[in-house]
């Protein structure tokens, strides 16, 4: 893909907050440039996230994010049922293991009330086990959240970025932006990928947004990136985890969770550390070991379990309590800063959100003729994987060629990857895209057959 | 789509292949093996050195020569050998659900035979904190790279683990231009030390486990702490190669419903290698992660007689079918027993031997056999219990057992 000469609107960051501005502003006359500094889209601080699709329950009411939050998980809600994006609406169960705890439910519900989410009960101790019978000993009671759900990350950022290429928006990868020369006109983009001019820009860079925010000139937040280690446990774990176990917030932050996934496996954590070091997304002993500590309280039959992959990734903390989304409009810049895990769920809202802060510098009536939105490989267990579908297979072989045999991955769903709008990059996209070798075997039996697929892009070419 | 078949194996490693053949000679074309891979074979396939088929052939062959052999002499008695093809679940009782470019269907089968083998585990699964850089490897991710692929790997290599397949892998990137500069264990004692440094000046670090992974993109290096003084140094490398650590391949076993055992983390089985599903069976590696390729082998050559015995209505078959019998234990520091259960009336297990795994070295280990407070037998082996390999242990020592009594404890005695 190459730059044109000049775009109405830039938008620097195609994780899920980039991309789904992207994709709302390619449905108006204006031309649209999506930068990402990596390789792929969604490839930093969307990536590595716990994937619940949020109710905002628990979100400050008043602030932007409970409004943002509330907002986007009826927008994503329904733009997954219309994609295939997978949501399992398993409910959340906040678990209460101190006496604390216990008394500090009824206000929790009542803060949920205020957030507009009427639907959270009160639940005692025997509930509890009867929702949860593999919980470890010691619940005191709990707090019901029907409505927290998980879903897919990966997919639901393909899925914005696709549908935003489709509309016509340009997506630039490999595209860091490195310098900013806002002029009378247009501003000129610097980046490591040739210069890119547009007339606005929005920065949605996430863990690098204060770092674009000065090249703009501005001083004004920081972005402490916070670690969050995760287990991932074999699918053969899942029946003990029936819905999102949640701890009970504390002043120390959101605290470990135990969550089914929709790829069918357990999800243990996250860990919250500050860290300076904005690459540092490797696994910790400490990490790895606090984790397996706080397990074997949660949940001592998860432990018994094999371990199928462990995680780190960087939420884009920032030194405030809510979203910080700001128009200049003397600059033509927009910033969207401190989106952190929710933004997941808010995506969606966020776009929207920005798009009505526009809407008197910019021209944002929706064009005619959209596409549809796209139709994204369904990579939840719950969904007719192609591998189990008579139907397919009839009608293409390679679906029935599973290569990826813990998650029966097949040649068909690897071709289709390098086929889409946006192909992947590297293994990891393809791993996104498919799952394949994201299983139990982690590439024993399946690593080399994966690498030759790669090389020859699914016999795409 | 639907298929009635006497007998369906799940994979066509040694012990499928072999439980095909013998299987064969009485059922001809009712015997269906499925395999998932392209070729049959399993695992020796692609470990490209010699050392296969003592015990059940009694030659010295290759991997791959061996998965040839064996292949064809299942063809040769009338099994059908279907590749490319994976049984993802199970439809009910003895019927399984079926994947292939040919379709979806459902295989009924008069009785199963699960042979699916182990893998070794993968690094998340040992806890290995640090970077997720390229140039990790398992040995069998390791070994199809380098010989079913071509493909290179690095320069410089650790070897994590000191058991049989270490010494695959060793061989493996010394094939592939790669130097293995260090082999090390978390193990008091590695397996053939000696005779590994000796053939290939590879030294090896005992009690040592690694401490973190390093390298952005691409290995640069491990982190090595040795377990006895906590002091850690750092190697340099571009390749990790975690060999060992098995975990049978159970899935199936699982979401059949099979009872498990908690030390193989296999399906439990008796000597007669039946499961707790009666017209179920199970044999090779998925039953002791892991023993020699020809020991698979020979599961697959006993399991042979209990399916045929099945079949004409003869056994029973099923642990909890009512036949009772009396399980095996095992206590520190043996790790895990196989078979679990001596049924009345069953055969001696394969060779006359229970297989065991021995956590730490003994030079020449005195077993013994407890049942209800009482001693049922005790022995002095003329060889050694060591880590990294099967412990067999003759089946006489238990032969003493009350068939009425409470269950069987096996342990080492001072």
């Amino acid at each position: 893909m190459t730059a044109q000469d000049s775009y109405d609107v830039a938008v620097i960051g195609a994780g899920i907050v980039g991309a789904a501005t992207a994709r709302l502003l390619g449905g108006t006359s204006l031309s649209v440039a999506l930068l990402e500094a990596r390789d792929d889209v969604g490839d930093g601080t969307s990536k590595a996230n716990t994937a619940i699709l949020h109710t905002g329950f628990d979100a400050t009411p008043g602030t932007l994010e409970a409004r943002l939050v509330a907002r986007g998980y009826t927008l994503l809600g329904d733009y997954a049922a219309a994609t295939g994006i997978p949501v399992e609406r398993t409910g959340a169960l906040l678990v209460a293991w101190t006496g604390e705890q216990q008394r500090a439910l009824p206000a929790l519900r009542a803060k949920a009330e205020r957030n507009g989410y009427t639907h959270c009960e009160l639940v005692d101790a025997g509930q509890v086990y009867q929702k949860v019978p593999a919980l470890g000993a010691g619940a005191l009671g709990g707090l019901t959240v029907p409505g927290e759900s998980i879903t897919c990350t990966w997919t639901t950022n393909l899925a914005l970025a696709v549908d935003a290429v489709n509309r016509g928006v340009t997506l630039l990868r490999g595209h860091r932006v490195t310098g900013a020369e806002v002029g009378p006109a247009v501003t000129r983009l610097h980046t490591t990928g040739g210069a890119v001019t547009a007339r606005w820009v929005i920065n949605a860079a996430g863990l690098h947004a204060d770092t674009v925010d000065r090249l703009f000139g501005y001083e004004r937040f920081r972005v402490t990136p916070r670690r969050g280690e995760l287990y991932v446990f074999d699918k053969l774990a899942r029946p003990l985890v029936p819905c999102i176990v949640l701890p009970v917030p504390s002043k120390a932050g959101k605290g470990v969770l135990v969550s089914p996934t929709v790829y069918g496996n357990v999800m243990l954590g996250p860990t919250a550390e500050e860290l300076p070091d904005r690459t540092a997304t490797g696994t910790s002993a400490q990490g790895l070991a606090f984790l397996l500590e706080r397990g074997r309280e949660l949940m001592p039959r998860l432990l018994e379990e094999e371990v199928t992959a462990t995680y780190a990734g960087l939420r884009a903390a920032i030194d405030r309590d809510d979203y910080l989304i700001d128009v200049a409009a003397g600059h033509r810049y927009v910033l969207v800063g401190g989106i952190r895990s929710t933004g997941l769920t808010a995506g969606m809202a966020i776009a929207e959100h920005v798009a009505r802060l526009l809407r008197d510098a910019l021209d944002l009536t929706p064009r005619g003729g959209l596409p549809d939105p796209p139709r994204m490989p369904d990579l939840g267990e719950a969904a007719g994987r192609p591998f189990r579908d008579p139907a397919a297979i009839g009608a293409d072989p390679e679906y029935g060629h599973i290569v990826c045999f813990c998650e029966r991955v097949t040649r068909g769903e690897i071709r289709d990857a390098y086929r889409s709008p946006i192909p992947p990059a590297d293994l990891d996209g393809l791993r996104r895209r498919t799952r394949a070798m994201n299983g139990r075997c982690q590439g024993f039996y399946c690593g080399a057959q994966v690498g030759e697929l790669m090389r020859t892009h699914g016999g795409a070419r | 789509m639907n298929e009635h078949v006497r007998v369906a194996i799940v994979g066509g490693g040694p012990a499928g292949l072999t439980a095909a053949a013998a299987l064969a000679r009485h059922l001809g074309d009712g015997v269906l093996l499925i395999e998932r891979e392209q070729e049959t074979g399993g695992i020796p396939r692609h470990s490209d050195h010699l050392g296969y088929g003592i015990r059940d052939l009694h030659r010295f062959v290759s991997g791959p020569g061996y998965a040839r052999r064996l292949t064809a002499a299942a063809r040769a008695a009338g099994a059908r050998l279907e590749t490319g093809a994976m049984v993802t679940g199970w439809a009910c009782e003895r019927s399984l659900e079926v994947t292939s470019p040919r379709g979806r269907r459902v295989v009924h089968a008069g009785a199963v035979v699960l042979a699916t083998g182990a893998r070794e585990r993968p690094r998340p699964a040992r806890h290995i904190p640090g970077d997720r850089p390229d140039g990790v490897y398992t040995t069998g991710q390791l070994q199809q790279l380098v010989h079913l692929h071509h493909r290179d790997v690095g320069r410089r290599a650790v070897v994590v683990g000191a058991e049989l397949v270490s010494w695959s892998a060793v061989r493996t990137l010394r094939a592939a231009g790669c130097r293995p500069v260090l082999m090390t264990t978390a193990d008091a004692h590695a397996t053939l030390r000696r005779a590994g440094r000796v053939a290939f000046g590879v030294p090896v670090l005992t009690g040592t486990r690694v401490a973190a992974v390093n390298g952005h993109g691409r290995v640069t290096s491990v982190d090595l702490e040795d377990l006895r003084t906590g002091r850690r140094h750092r190697v340099p490398c571009d390749t990790v190669v975690l060999t060992g650590d098995w975990i049978p391949e159970h899935e199936l076993a699982r979401t059949g419903g099979l009872d498990l055992d908690a030390g193989t983390r296999g399906p439990r089985v008796d000597t007669a290698l039946a499961t707790s599903r009666p017209g179920v069976f199970a044999a090779g590696n998925l039953l002791h992660p892991v023993d020699t390729a020809d020991a698979a082998a020979l599961d697959g050559r006993h399991v042979a007689g209990a399916v045929l015995a099945y079949l004409a209505g003869g056994a029973a078959g099923g642990a909890d079918g009512g036949a009772g019998g009396v399980e095996l234990r095992c206590a520190a520091p043996l790790r895990w027993i196989a078979p679990q259960l001596i049924r009345p009336g069953g055969p001696a297990p394969v060779r006359g031997r229970l297989q065991l795994w021995c956590a730490t070295y003994r030079a020449f280990p005195r077993v013994v056999a407890v049942q209800d407070g009482r001693r049922v037998g005790a022995a002095r082996l003329p060889w050694p219990a060591a880590p990294g390999r099967v412990f067999r242990v003759p089946f006489t020592l238990v032969a003493g057992a009350d068939p009425a009594g409470g269950p069987v404890t096996v342990t080492l005695d001072r």
